[in-house]
């Protein structure tokens, strides 16, 4: 029940995409966000398929992964749609009683369900192909220069590298501490909300005891090794940007000079 | 009256490429009034197996009875399954929750939707009977207690239900020898008042002082099974398979190969010590 969660999963094969340099990957995925932001032409839409399909033919992940983690977020796009379908004003196309479907309504329910979806699907080749650890390892370099404000990049990158540690270690705890109960007759399924949420607390009780008290043995075997932040650490991976990272930044930086040129100097009207 | 697995199979994943067997035709009979043990090393599918004993886990290929009834029936209630088989998972301290170690004794009975006369009646004897004072044990906070007391509670949470069967999973992994002590002579003494005893470890020492029957696991089959005595004469094929004999035996037999005339066919300390003096004496006498 609890093992079909795909948002940051990883898919670990060996592909171009992989072995990117992770920051030039995190960085690249900033830059397509702002890019689907900057995007008011359907037709520039072609560009950004055409992006995500080199990247997702260059990494090797198969469609079926990238598009199961569309699914939870699915009843997500289809009120965004829903909405602007209706709420927006202008010209009539269609009438449902009170229900107005306009020409301007369309477009934008439209743009704004595409835009959702390549959102999703742009970040998840993010984590789909980049290990959670290499992952935090670029977000704590991509924040080192905000260290001179005070931003404790390392402090903030080891936490997240530990929560993402523990979420299949708590599942896997979850998952036992309900049959625990279970074997002791609980029934977590059954009953109106309120006899459900109450049904929880035999289970959340004891995973938050177990929680803590990983924390503090995690906590203490740091301690036992000497463990003192990010001061004068050296680590085993460095990171390297090899000729590769220089090519999907070119690549990138033209896509989306490309995206900016079509919306201040746009063809058509589309 | 009995639980009954036939042609029981089980896989994990299965038809993806991560399918693993982790149970493959298990058949076998555990009677009412037996004191039974379930002996593997890990992934050897004891764990899986004894889930399948209450519900929860059912039967993909092959049929569980319970007292004759086939688990996977329409109108059979889960529930009641587990209130007759009770399974006490392995460091069961850790599904306890609740301020008082009477309200958690008292989770089950009143999942049971029981009284609160007959509640208080059960939590008392569970108690009592894993080896408490009912009075000054109470009112505690089971975050307070000792880890092997802790444990007691949590087999108690389970014995509230008054199950006619009672499964145990590694119930003393962790625990200092005094604490197994306890444990181990806690389930005796269940085992005494008639309550059908299954208990499962991967450690020898402690399953052949109790147990009367074993069935042996290895890759999610029964690879042996029969009673400590016949287990152990194959001692060779225990240790092929990642499995102990207990010491005792081991020595018996290094004393019998080094030509001091005991019977290898001995299970505990105790026995084992009678038997020397007795071969040293009968020795010296010639």
């Amino acid at each position: 029940m609890l093992k079909n969660i795909t948002i940051g999963q990883h898919y670990p094969i060996e592909s171009k995409i992989h072995d990117l340099d992770p920051r030039v990957k995190i960085s690249i995925t900033f830059i397509y966000i702002i890019s689907l932001f900057l995007i008011n032409k359907f037709y520039a839409y072609f560009l950004v398929f055409l992006f995500l399909a080199i990247v997702i033919g260059l990494s090797k992940v198969p469609f079926k992964m990238i598009i199961r983690g569309l699914k939870p977020i699915l009843i997500i796009i289809a009120i965004t749609f829903l909405i602007n379908l209706f709420m927006t004003p202008g010209e009539i196309l269609y009438q449902i009683g009170f229900l107005d479907i306009t020409r301007e309504g369309l477009r934008q329910a439209g743009f704004m369900a595409l835009r959702l979806i390549l959102l999703i699907i742009g970040t998840s080749m993010l984590t789909l192909t980049t290990s959670p650890i290499l992952l935090t390892d670029g977000i704590e370099s991509l924040l080192n220069p905000y260290k001179k404000i005070g931003l404790p990049a390392h402090e903030l990158a080891m936490m997240m590298t530990i929560a993402l540690r523990f979420i299949p270690t708590l599942m896997e705890e979850t998952e036992k501490i309900m049959k625990a109960q279970k074997a002791r007759g609980a029934d977590f399924e059954s009953g109106n909300i309120v006899r459900r949420a109450k049904s929880l607390v035999p289970l959340l009780v004891p995973l938050f005891v177990s929680a803590f008290r990983r924390a503090d043995e995690l906590a203490m075997a740091m301690e036992a090794r000497c463990y003192r932040g990010g001061e004068h650490r050296t680590r085993m991976r460095k990171l390297m940007m090899v000729r590769a990272d220089y090519v999907a930044i070119l690549i990138s930086v033209i896509y989306v000079f490309a995206i900016i040129w079509i919306r201040f100097y746009p063809f058509g009207i589309v | 009256m009995s639980i009954k697995t036939e042609k029981l199979s089980f896989y994990y994943s299965q038809n993806t490429p991560f399918e693993t067997k982790a149970l493959e035709d298990i058949s076998i009979e555990i009677n009412k009034g037996e004191f039974v043990g379930i002996i593997g090393h890990t992934g050897s599918g004891k764990s899986t197996l004894i889930q399948h004993f209450n519900g929860l886990m059912l039967p993909e290929e092959g049929y569980i009875y319970i007292d004759g009834r086939n688990i996977k029936d329409k109108d059979i209630k889960l529930k009641l399954i587990r209130q007759k088989v009770g399974l006490v998972f392995q460091y069961p301290e850790y599904q306890l929750f609740e301020e008082t170690v009477f309200k958690d004794v008292a989770y089950g009975p009143i999942n049971l939707n029981l009284d609160e006369k007959e509640i208080e009646r059960r939590v008392r004897y569970a108690l009592e009977i894993v080896g408490f004072d009912f009075q000054t044990i109470k009112d505690k906070s089971p975050f307070d207690l000792s880890g092997g007391q802790k444990r007691r509670v949590a087999i108690a949470g389970v014995l509230a239900m008054k199950p006619d069967y009672l499964v145990l999973d590694e119930p003393t992994a962790g625990l200092d020898p005094a604490g197994r002590n306890e444990i181990l002579n806690n389930i005796k003494k269940l085992h005494d008042i008639g309550i059908t005893i299954i208990l499962v470890s991967h450690s020898m020492e402690d399953i052949a002082r109790l147990v009367d029957y074993i069935y042996v696991m290895y890759k999610g089959k029964i690879h042996t099974q029969g009673t400590p005595h016949e287990i152990y004469k194959h001692s060779e094929d225990l240790k092929r398979i990642g499995l102990g004999v207990p010491q005792v035996v081991d020595i018996m037999k290094a004393l019998k190969a080094k030509g001091l005339n005991v019977d290898t066919d001995k299970l505990t300390v105790e026995e084992a010590a009678q038997e020397i003096i007795h071969a040293i004496r009968s020795k010296k006498d010639a």
